[in-house]
């Protein structure tokens, strides 16, 4: 594939408006934004002359540290918690009867019917001290009337989970849908009790919709910024908000485009390290995540 | 010997199908043993029974002298090897066949030796390190087999496991899964549709249809002494005719009404009563055929007939000829064909005779598309 010439060239053409559309839009761009990062600010909000490492000195402050550590940790715990809930979903939605599969994606999709800042300002009013979860909270005696439900990294994680829920089960499906079941027959055959037979051999059979679910959640997650900026508060903010503050309120685009450039490793970080696993894989001859 | 795998009075329904009705069946130790019939006829379900993977509605099953009916797949010291192998695709050869063992948490050393052996047995010890997707079929199939036999279990349960191999590498398995029989000498229960697997490999056969077992026996017997139509016509090629007794004049043997034919004598093996309605099965190899008319004998059924259709297959011909209406098949084993034998040609008239003794009166049946 790929060695002869013609197809080679058909190739090129059939992925250059791709390509340039990916140039333009975010190559570009991005670039930029890492230029930027080495340039002053000027006092009316733009860019001065010459260069400097100023903004990228500024990075290395306890503050910033300590909002990119939280950024971090967040996205890895909001990654955690939806892979464990999707996983089972996932698994019940494949093994169900026919018929009933549809209706349970539709389920899943639901949500995004609704318009996704609608449903964050609809957990900001079920969470508020007088919402409906804190009430009934309170009246089952779970939580004193003092305990703040909104504005605090617990209910960053929580809406965070909720939004990217869906994006989790539906790869994590796709793949356990076209997962022989009978490997998992053939394990409980020879002596694993269903739990291992599921981690021995389910998971491992559904580790491409595993890796796709994490990128579709962590990446997102490490540059969220209107969840943490409605249910969030000063404690829960996160690289997002950050960057926005710079550019909205400090007027310092140089310092939000080192912050940004940050960002941008952070993600890319994950990426490379899945293409450097999967090279790796098939070198040992198996292509990771391709069902075999 | 006494049982070893026994089910009890087994029922299982899936919806409006009944897979298996009644079943009771005996499987002694260390034998070989094959649940034969078309697809459908619920001999799957019965392993999958033995297996955990399924609950009977009803009965029992028991293991060694145990009811192992409620036990779940991995409390039971029975393994499979399925039709579609059912490789973990993300283990090496090595993984898979110490699978079982892994799970069973014992030393490293050991599995490492038991997988040594079991790859030697299916002689496969330079592929330990490959991955299922790239062996053969066969390779596939034997590593199922050893993946399921590292276990010891007490049966082994194999579900057509050569059904998705080519007719060569069918052959050349069959002959190693008796080796392997032979050497482990573990009890198999053997599921096939495929009537040559199971006479090749089985000391007895349990021929299944519609859930039930019409007929449990060594082949030759099966095939011999078919009990019912059904088994008649699924094991091997055989000819039905059709008739009523009138009446029988020893313990022996009946005379038979069939339309067309003079009294036809049949081997009665089943105390049949005059008046009954009856198939009359004979085999197409043991009848007789030639242009002369033989000499008569008490208990020879000799006919005219004319030859209708002739497929010369080198080692034997298949004739059809017709016989006072019926469509007759007859397969005759050449000796010297060309030097001794005159042909017989399409059109022409000929005898055709078989002896009582092959002639079993069964109750009436049609096979499917007759």
């Amino acid at each position: 594939m790929g060695s002869d010439p013609i197809i080679k060239r058909q190739e090129w053409l059939v992925s250059l408006p791709t390509l340039v559309w990916l140039t333009l839009f975010v190559v570009v761009p991005t670039l930029l934004v890492f230029v930027i990062a080495f340039r002053p600010a000027n006092p009316y909000g733009g860019i001065g002359a010459g260069w400097t490492l100023e903004n990228v000195r500024s990075l290395w402050t306890p503050g910033t540290l300590a909002i990119a550590w939280r950024t971090l940790w967040i996205s890895l715990l909001t990654t955690a918690i939806s892979l464990v809930l999707a996983v089972p979903t996932g698994y019940t939605i494949a093994r169900a009867p026919e018929r009933w599969r549809n209706r349970l994606l539709m389920l899943v999709v639901v949500p995004f019917w609704t318009s996704f800042l609608v449903r964050v300002f609809a957990w900001k009013s079920l969470l508020h001290p007088e919402g409906l979860i804190k009430k009934l909270l309170e009246a089952a005696g779970l939580v004193g009337p003092e305990t703040t439900l909104l504005y605090n990294p617990a209910a960053v994680v929580l809406v965070m989970v909720y939004t990217f829920l869906p994006f989790t089960i539906l790869p994590i499906y796709a793949t356990a849908e076209r997962f022989d079941f009978r490997l998992v027959e053939a394990a409980r055959d020879l002596g694993a009790r269903p739990f291992q037979a599921f981690r021995r051999v389910f998971l491992p059979g559904i580790r491409r919709g595993i890796l796709i679910a994490v990128l579709v959640v962590f990446i997102p997650s490490l540059g969220s910024y209107i969840i943490p900026d409605l249910v969030g508060g000063p404690g829960g903010e996160m690289i997002g908000n950050k960057i926005a503050q710079r550019v909205f309120t400090d007027r310092n685009l140089p310092q939000a485009a080192a912050l940004s450039a940050v960002l941008v490793l952070a993600v890319l970080a994950p990426l490379v390290g899945v293409l450097v696993l999967q090279r790796k894989s098939r070198k040992a001859g198996i292509v990771m995540g391709e069902s075999p | 010997m006494a049982e070893f795998l026994e089910f009890r009075g087994v029922s299982k329904r899936f919806g409006a199908v009944q897979a298996v009705d009644g079943v009771s069946l005996d499987i002694k130790k260390g034998e070989f043993f094959s649940l034969l019939g078309p697809s459908g006829c619920g001999k799957t379900t019965m392993l999958r029974l033995a297996a955990g993977f399924e609950r009977p509605d009803a009965g029992r099953v028991f293991l060694d002298g145990r009811d192992i009916t409620d036990l779940p797949p991995d409390k039971r010291r029975v393994n499979t090897v399925f039709q579609s192998y059912a490789l973990f695709p993300h283990m090496t050869v090595r993984d898979n066949i110490g699978f079982g063992l892994t799970i069973a948490k014992r030393p490293k050393g050991e599995i490492r030796d038991e997988v040594d052996r079991m790859l030697g047995l299916i002689r496969m010890t330079d592929q330990g390190g490959k991955k299922p997707d790239q062996l053969s079929g066969g390779q596939k199939q034997r590593v199922a087999v050893a993946r399921a036999l590292v276990n010891k279990p007490d049966v082994l349960l194999l579900d057509e496991p050569l059904a998705a191999l080519d007719l060569k590498l069918r052959q050349k398995m069959l002959i190693e899964l008796d080796l392997i029989h032979d050497e482990v000498g573990i009890t198999f229960l053997y599921v096939t549709h495929d009537q040559a697997e199971a006479m090749s490999l089985s000391d007895r056969i349990a021929v299944m249809e519609a859930g039930r077992i019409e007929q449990i026996g060594p082949p030759a017997e099966i095939y011999e002494a078919p009990r019912t139509g059904f088994v008649a016509a699924f094991i091997g090629d055989t000819n039905f005719l059709d008739g009523r007794v009138l009446d029988c004049p020893d313990r022996e043997y009946c005379r038979l009404r069939i339309a067309g034919l003079p009294p036809v004598l049949g081997f009665n093996d089943r105390s049949i009563l005059a008046g009954q309605p009856i198939a009359l099965s004979v085999r197409p190899e043991k009848i007789h055929i030639s242009h002369e008319e033989p000499e008569a004998r008490p208990q020879r059924n000799a006919f005219p007939a004319v030859v209708e259709d002739v497929i010369y297959l080198g080692a034997n011909t298949k004739y059809w000829v017709r016989a006072g209406g019926h469509r007759i098949q007859v397969l005759r084993q050449h000796a010297r064909y060309v030097l001794d034998e005159k042909p017989l040609r399409w059109n022409d008239a000929c005898w055709i005779w078989w002896h009582a003794d092959d002639g079993f009166m069964l109750d009436p049946f049609r096979a499917d598309g007759e």
